[in-house]
């Protein structure tokens, strides 16, 4: 056990000190991830420039939605974002040499790129829920707030499982891989902002297919008390910790059949 | 000329080889497409049935052909001068007979004329499909239409040529890339018509080449411009086509003056 949480620690500390070595680089990388955030909130706003409200949220409750999908996006991109990399480790046949390495492949691979450029995103996500809370008027109860602690770990862990999925798709999509964008960017676009502005079949796919609306609507509903639209009641937004949980489960599913499923390019 | 030609032809083949990953990019659109045209929909509703000079038919034109533009106008990542600059293959490509800048030009206009029709259509069947999308009946917004993507094509490719310049001056190109990729999706009028800005955030935009590449030939095609004022969105565009050029070019020379090619 010592020994895997070793070589763990290797690996991610390798990961850390090559990315910082560099350090204009990292800072370039670092604002370019920082100016996304930014960028993404600029179309919120834009929207919110021109009127009111949009989907049943004034612009305070917009922003906690905006800031939680962000910084679940951002910290679920962190650890899981590069597992759409998985149709060029198996066109190179580097999936081999992790085969070969006596940890679980997708261990591995979570750990052996993560991108801490990403975090410059989370702080534009955090930034934005801080500013919301200040603004908003909220009944603090304990469980509120812990559900809001919960959420962005629960929203990483959805869209990690997105991520996951996306990979063992690549399995047997290989070339047609960036059909998968549309599920997992999507959800992110989809959830930074009120999927009760979707028609119904949408609303459907991005609440109970691709669980976008689970990251932040939902539980900012079960928040702020709102009752919310056709299909997406608030008490939903509890149960957002067990549809993650259920969400990698089945993401986790997918992945061991995608990997039985890969036979190598010979060798 | 005929060696320009050739160029063309090879970017033309270059993406006509990855037909899945067409599909694949043709598909993602039309979700966002889907999401997208939703939202403005809903903006326009709230707003009370017209927001900056849209109404609920035009902003929705708009949503779905802003994501038909993508694809030919290379609004995301591009960065295959920058990767030669890095591995020093870009001697190569000085060394051809054909001037760097024309070789790229005509290499993405060919790709261009490849994408443009199985990444465009998908998106607009599917916007037509699911929320109608009410498109110009007469002949002249599609021809001015196509004039002015074609300018706005090669606006795109200017800057995009640009920011892959700075991989001459850089280690890593891929912060300044990626921070264009950016800056250029939200001023381009990408994500909302540039009229629905803030007047300080819209004036920033009117002062860059970025609305001449998606507002302009959007407002061109879906006829939401008449002819007067399709041809002076079709003016503004060839003047930020003199502009981005020639700046192109400045920075292309100082670029090459810095290339220091070993061995050979």
């Amino acid at each position: 056990m010592g020994e895997t949480a070793r070589a763990y620690r290797v690996l991610l500390g390798s990961r850390v000190r090559s990315q910082t070595s560099y350090r204009t680089s990292f800072a370039l990388d670092v604002l370019a991830s920082l100016t996304a955030g930014v960028v993404e909130f600029a179309e919120v706003y834009v929207i919110f420039h021109n009127v009111p409200t949009l989907g049943g949220l004034d612009l305070t409750a917009a922003m906690l939605v905006f800031g939680l999908a962000t910084l679940g996006f951002a910290l679920g991109d962190l650890f899981a974002g590069h597992l759409d990399e998985v149709p060029t480790l198996i066109r190179l046949g580097t999936l081999d040499v992790l085969l070969l390495r006596p940890l679980p492949v997708l261990a591995q691979l979570m750990t052996g790129d993560v991108q801490l450029r990403r975090l410059g995103r989370a702080s534009v996500g955090v930034a934005v829920a801080a500013i919301a809370l200040a603004r908003t008027d909220v009944d603090w109860t304990p469980a509120r707030l812990a559900l809001l602690a919960v959420t962005p770990v629960a929203g990483a862990v959805l869209f990690a499982a997105l991520f996951l999925a996306a990979g063992a798709v690549q399995f047997w999509l290989v070339d047609g891989g960036e059909f998968t964008y549309a599920f997992t960017y999507g959800a992110s676009y989809a959830a930074s902002f009120s999927p009760a502005v979707l028609p119904l079949p949408v609303r459907a796919l991005f609440s109970f297919v691709v669980p976008a609306a689970f990251t932040a609507y939902l539980p900012t509903l079960a928040i702020l008390g709102h009752a919310g639209p056709p299909w997406l009641p608030g008490w939903l937004g509890w149960w957002v910790p067990a549809v993650a949980v259920a969400g990698w489960l089945v993401a986790a599913g997918l992945w061991r059949l995608g990997l039985r499923h890969y036979t190598g390019a010979g060798g | 000329m005929r060696a320009v030609g050739a160029f063309a032809v090879a970017g033309f083949r270059r993406y006509s080889a990855y037909r899945l990953s067409v599909a694949a990019g043709a598909f993602t659109n039309s979700v966002f497409g889907l999401l997208r045209a939703s939202i403005v929909v809903a903006a326009v509703g709230t707003a009370g049935g017209t927001l900056a000079g849209y109404d609920e038919r035009s902003a929705v034109a708009y949503a779905w052909i802003t994501q038909a533009l993508i694809a030919p106008v290379a609004i995301f990542t591009w960065n295959d001068l920058a990767l030669r600059v890095r591995t020093g293959d870009v001697a190569v490509d000085l060394a051809r007979p054909v001037d760097l800048q024309m070789q790229y030009l005509a290499a993405d206009l060919g790709r261009a004329a490849y994408v443009v029709l199985p990444r465009a259509l998908p998106p607009l069947l599917v916007g037509a499909l699911t929320f109608g999308l009410a498109m110009p009946t007469t002949a002249t917004p599609y021809l001015l239409g196509a004039v002015s993507l074609m300018l706005a094509v090669t606006i795109s490719f200017n800057c995009r040529f640009l920011a892959n310049l700075s991989a001459f001056w850089l280690v890593d190109h891929r912060g300044v890339v990626n921070l264009y990729v950016l800056v250029s999706n939200l001023l381009s009028g990408m994500f909302a018509p540039v009229t629905w800005f803030p007047a300080g955030l819209e004036t920033v935009a009117r002062l860059t080449p970025f609305p001449s590449m998606i507002q302009a030939p959007a407002d061109v095609i879906t006829g939401r411009l008449d002819t007067a004022g399709s041809l002076r969105a079709l003016g503004v565009q060839v003047l930020w086509l003199g502009i981005t050029l020639v700046l192109a070019r400045l920075a292309l020379v100082r670029a090459t003056r810095r290339l220091v090619v070993q061995g050979g």
